[in-house]
């Protein structure tokens, strides 16, 4: 069977699991689905020849799904019933989304097609990758040579993103503090 | 073609959730589904017929290899993408706490 019908299968498969996940009443249901849609993507990436990045979105996967369990799992709330302008405004939604699929198509059929990509800077790349850094993998030859300053940069937004949750998640609520105190002053 | 096509309407699904859905963590996960569209996408263009992941070994052909450079890109983009789920995760806990919902038509007080 070619590549092509594969990833087709696949696809149709994470689309349905994503607007399943969107429907589902059950925070734990649409989580675990949500957590099909990254497998899919995954094992696409292996069809597509790229097992490092497979490797990645797998980890990635696991630790998404452990930090939205976590998170989100026992929490009781409601959510209001939507009012019927809403469901007008997500009807309208649907159809320019629509609109933009049908229009995307003349798009699509601009880029090079599926299977015969430009390889205009990678060819030289895989030409030269190996004799000018000496690393087998030409991905890792690329991220940590030619393109290093843009991992560097990257390193960098990963940290400020680690940083400003943990500065958030450190702040303490005014409610809660001003609890604390009448429970002290009351002892 | 038809790929590209599914993985388009794999993104508009992420932003129809985006645009209307009132739970917090409903548009948390669509935003998930849009960064898991575009890395898609990116590595579809990269593909090449009948060919093999680029990495030199012995039998491995340099003139039959995928494109390695979107490949590069996307691998820093995912871990990116973990880093602002993290921080969009802690945002919608302390909102949890001081809402005690996750519905953002209940929470009133940011409007101006």
């Amino acid at each position: 069977m070619p590549v092509e019908y594969w990833l087709i299968f696949i696809l149709i498969v994470m689309i349905i699991a994503s607007i399943a996940a969107l429907e589902m009443k059950d925070i734990l249901s649409s989580i675990v689905a949500i957590g099909v849609v990254g497998l899919g993507v995954s094992l696409s990436f292996l069809f597509l020849q790229a097992p490092d990045l497979a490797i990645v979105q797998f980890l990635f996967e696991i630790f998404a799904l452990i930090i939205l369990v976590k998170a989100f799992l026992g929490k009781d709330y409601h959510i209001e019933e939507p009012s019927r302008i809403n469901k007008i405004l997500a009807g309208v939604t649907v159809i320019t989304l629509a609109a933009i699929f049908i229009f995307s198509v003349s798009v699509f059929e601009l880029l090079p097609p599926f299977g015969e990509p430009l390889m205009t800077t990678s060819q030289y790349y895989l030409e030269n990758g190996a004799k000018d850094t000496g690393a087998a993998n030409l991905v890792s030859s690329i991220i940590l040579d030619y393109r290093a300053y843009d991992t560097l940069g990257e390193i960098t937004v990963l940290f400020t993103a680690i940083l400003g949750a943990f500065t958030i998640l450190r702040i303490k609520s005014k409610s809660k503090k001003d609890k604390t105190e009448l429970s002290h002053a009351a002892k | 073609m038809i790929v590209y096509l599914l993985c388009f309407l794999l993104l508009l699904v992420g932003l129809y959730g985006v645009l209307t859905k009132r739970d917090l963590i409903k548009i948390i996960l669509s935003i998930g589904i849009l960064g898991y569209a575009v890395n898609l996408l990116l590595i579809l263009f990269a593909y090449r017929k009948d060919s093999v992941y680029p990495i030199l070994a012995k039998g491995k052909e340099v003139a039959q290899m995928v494109d390695p450079l979107p490949q590069a890109l996307v691998l820093t983009s995912i871990v990116i993408e973990l880093g602002t789920t993290a921080m969009l995760v802690a945002l919608a806990i302390k909102l949890f706490e001081k809402y005690q919902t996750f519905d953002i038509s209940q929470i009133r007080r940011l409007k101006g």
